[in-house]
């Protein structure tokens, strides 16, 4: 049954229905409504058994993850941004360790300057930490994706991070259907852990490993992270037979018969949906789901007919350029297709259509460059290099900016 | 433990031996029953203290909770000798995280059991000074204030052992490190730095807080067995000489744990709540010179002339430890 709920809501359901054993909790916005969400349920009693932990910081949140999972709980926490990279080295070390940790990020902006809204800095700035990355599209998605996330983890040995556009998502009230618990029980048999802290047989996890087995260790992390590729699918199609929701690693708008075809992941997607169906050019979208592992093989046959894909990024590697655009262009290495990055929505900036529909315009015209920036106000960049030339002691860069742009309040003091 | 009518002393220790003892009130270590938890073969240095301590600690755990026993370690030294790929020392389902974790990773275990049902696994979490008093203390201060059902276990060597013996918080004043050089005219490690762990521990008001070190045996076992009879938040607190970091022979290492004791310099006392409820009586006093005098990481105050300056601050810590916990009683 579909209910009007807020996005988080609906995905603290969800988890709640994955019955998780231990949920290690540290507050941050736009993650906070889940973990409330989730508190509220095990106080009331109606998600038993269950520890929930109010830890002291996301490295504390990670760590207690990493013990509970080892001890052979399903083990759940939520974070975004900041509290993503506190937890950095605890990342690494889950899915080091092969734990088969869920988390959500709930992706916000990383400072400085600090903000609170939305992009994939955070997400994105941890793509090479061994975890499987999915990113929800829409709410109806993200409750999908988190209980497929915990069936893949367990089945992997492998942590996944459920990637969900803060506020946008988190915070939107939409129809969401949440599946009923006999449908999440069918999906998802209880946790039966491979390797776990058992006095009756002792192992030792998390040696120490010299350079005559590392590179073998780390390839077989490689190797656990890349049968996702595979799993996704048929766990997607036995969700579907369950609930009738539907989900893909890599799905597809429009592409047939397009030349250019715009790839993105998260909500914005479908806003680039909305503006394809308004331009007379066809154009089409792809929505990557599964960022890590990188579906390289799916993403070469949806691609095959485009002479020109722009990946629209909601995060950037400073001093590069795109991130995701990296991987595409990888993918399609031997391959003729031009790739553009267009770098959009930072810091929670809406992406509208007109903005998408005039960067596809510049794109018809062969105006689009190889990295550009969606909406950059120009003139504000030109007006703070020139003063910061004009002196030595200029300040912080986001003063002036603000000072610039006239936003209320910059001017006070 | 019942009195004895008859005191035995060992030559020039005043320490009873094991053998001396009816067997029922002989140590864990020196039964035949043991876990040997912390099996031989590890890597740790001659004369380690550490892995004596780390021996004595899980031996008693293990006998205290019939082997019902999960344990985290931080990295750190004790981490690194036991477990290089691919042996490992340890008989106990025994889990490595990182260096500032223990303590969480022992709270999410200690969670896990509980929700799972597993009521009578108990866990330790183990960890060097570094690791405790630095970079872990977020995370421990926070499994305190929660009361999370776990004892903790700092090895303390006063130093980054695992890194090349730099200072750490709780490095003593006066100590020569790799990053506090004797040199200059305060050398080694300054006055008026470095915490107390076991203090800010009972601030926590958690159940149990211990200190003890490896000249000690029935009083370490003792107060293992004494927190793991307990459950919520426990603190226990081992001084570890390091023969390699404090510049002393392997063959001294029990001898400069009881001389650190006797001098004062390292109490050993008992909280509960917050509230110190005993403490172990120095018997055979000894000047802090003692003590510092067979440590190369304090040469520089036994060169000529020496640092008597710097002996007596030393000396006044010592007082003011044996003032503060009742080191001293009335001699008998
Ligand atoms: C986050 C992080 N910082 C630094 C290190 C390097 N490091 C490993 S062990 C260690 C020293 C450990 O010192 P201590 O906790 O006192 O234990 P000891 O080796 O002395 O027993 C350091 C600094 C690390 N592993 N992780
Ligand atoms: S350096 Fe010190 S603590 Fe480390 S193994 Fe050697 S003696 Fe033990
Ligand atoms: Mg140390």
């Amino acid at each position: 049954m579909r209910r009007q709920i807020e996005g988080s809501r609906a995905i603290a359901e969800t988890v709640a229905r994955c019955r998780p054993q231990v949920v290690p909790a540290y507050p941050i916005t736009p993650q906070t409504h889940i973990v409330e969400g989730l508190g509220a349920m095990v106080k009331a009693g109606t998600l038993a058994p269950c520890e929930y932990i109010t830890v002291e910081s996301e490295f504390g949140a990670m760590s207690a993850a990493i013990g509970a999972s080892a001890a052979g709980a399903r083990t759940y926490t939520a974070t975004a941004s900041q509290g993503l990279l506190y937890m950095a080295e605890a990342l690494f070390n889950a899915s080091g360790l092969g734990l088969p940790i869920v988390m959500t990020v709930a992706n916000r902006a990383i400072g400085a300057p600090i903000n609170i809204w939305n992009d994939h800095s955070d997400s994105m700035s941890q793509r090479d930490c061994g975890w499987v990355q999915l990113y929800a599209e829409d709410n109806q998605t993200a409750v999908g994706l988190h209980v497929l996330a915990f069936r893949l983890a367990e089945e992997l040995s492998v942590p996944v991070m459920v990637c969900v556009d803060g506020f946008v998502l988190t915070h939107a009230f939409e129809p969401i259907e949440v599946p009923d618990q006999e449908s999440v029980d069918a999906y998802l048999p209880p946790y039966r852990a491979r390797q776990v802290l058992d006095p009756d047989e002792p192992v030792t996890i998390g040696a120490m490993v010299g350079p005559e087995a590392f590179t073998e260790v780390r390839y077989l992390a490689h190797h656990q992270l890349e049968q996702a590729i595979e799993h996704f699918p048929r766990l997607a199609d036995e969700y579907a037979a369950l609930t009738g929701g539907s989900l893909a690693a890599v799905s597809t708008y429009r592409v047939d018969g397009a030349r250019t075809v715009v790839l993105a992941l998260g909500s914005v997607s479908g806003t680039i949906k909305d503006a394809v169906d308004e331009i007379d050019e066809p154009v089409g979208v792809v929505t990557l789901t599964l960022y890590r592992p990188f579906p390289v093989d799916e993403l070469r046959t949806v691609l095959t007919a485009a002479e020109h894909v722009i990946v629209l990024e909601r995060a950037f590697a400073p001093g590069a350029g795109g991130v995701v655009s990296a991987d595409v262009r990888t993918a399609l290495a031997g391959r003729q297709t031009r790739v553009s990055t267009v770098v959009a929505g930072l810091g929670g900036r809406a992406v509208t259509k007109a903005s998408i529909q005039a960067m596809l315009a510049d794109a018809a015209a062969n105006r689009l460059p190889e990295l550009s920036f969606l909406d950059l106000r120009t003139d504000i960049v030109e007006e703070e290099l020139a003063r910061r030339d004009s002196a030595h002691r200029t300040g912080p860069h986001s003063q002036g900016v603000l000072r610039i742009a006239g936003v209320p309040g910059s001017r006070i003091g | 433990m019942t009195t004895q009518g008859v005191k035995y002393y060992q030559v020039g220790s005043r320490a009873v031996g094991n053998r001396l003892l009816d067997p029922a009130l002989r140590t864990e270590q020196a039964s035949l029953e043991r876990s040997n938890s912390l099996n031989s073969g590890h890597r740790a240095c001659q004369g380690c203290g550490e892995a004596l301590a780390a021996r004595y600690v899980v031996d008693a755990a293990m006998r205290a909770t019939n082997g019902r026993l999960v344990a985290v370690n931080a990295t750190g030294c004790l981490e690194v000798f036991s477990t290089p790929y691919p042996e490992s020392s340890w008989q106990l389902p025994w889990l490595h995280s990182l260096f500032a974790n223990a303590s969480s990773v022992a709270t999410g275990v200690a969670a896990a059991l509980k929700a799972t049902g597993q009521d009578d696994v108990r866990v330790l979490a183990q960890g060097g000074d570094g690791g405790t008093v630095d970079i872990g203390m977020a995370c421990l201060s926070g499994m305190f204030e929660r009361n999370d059902d776990v004892l903790y276990v700092c090895y303390d060597n006063e130093a980054y052992m695992n890194t090349g013996v730099q200072r750490s918080g709780a490095t003593p004043p006066a100590a020569r490190t790799a990053t506090t050089q004797a040199i200059g005219l305060e050398p080694g490690n300054p006055f008026g730095t470095g915490k107390d762990m076991p203090r800010i521990a009972m601030a926590h008001e958690i159940p149990y807080v211990a200190t003890a070190t490896v000249s000690e045996l029935h009083d370490l076992e003792a107060k293992v067995e004494r927190a793991m009879s307990m459950h919520g938040a426990r603190y226990l607190h081992v001084l570890v000489p390091c023969p390699l970091g404090w510049g002393s022979a392997p063959a001294d290492t029990v001898l400069l744990a009881r001389l650190a004791q006797r001098s004062g310099l390292f109490p050993l006392y008992e909280a509960e709540h917050g509230e110190v409820t005993s403490s172990v009586p120095i018997r055979g006093q000894v000047p802090v010179e003692e003590y510092l005098r067979p440590q190369k990481r304090y040469a520089h105050l036994f060169g000529d002339p020496p640092r008597t300056d710097i002996l007596s601050r030393l000396q006044t810590i010592a007082d003011r430890n044996i003032a503060r916990y009742g080191l001293l009683p009335e001699e008998a």
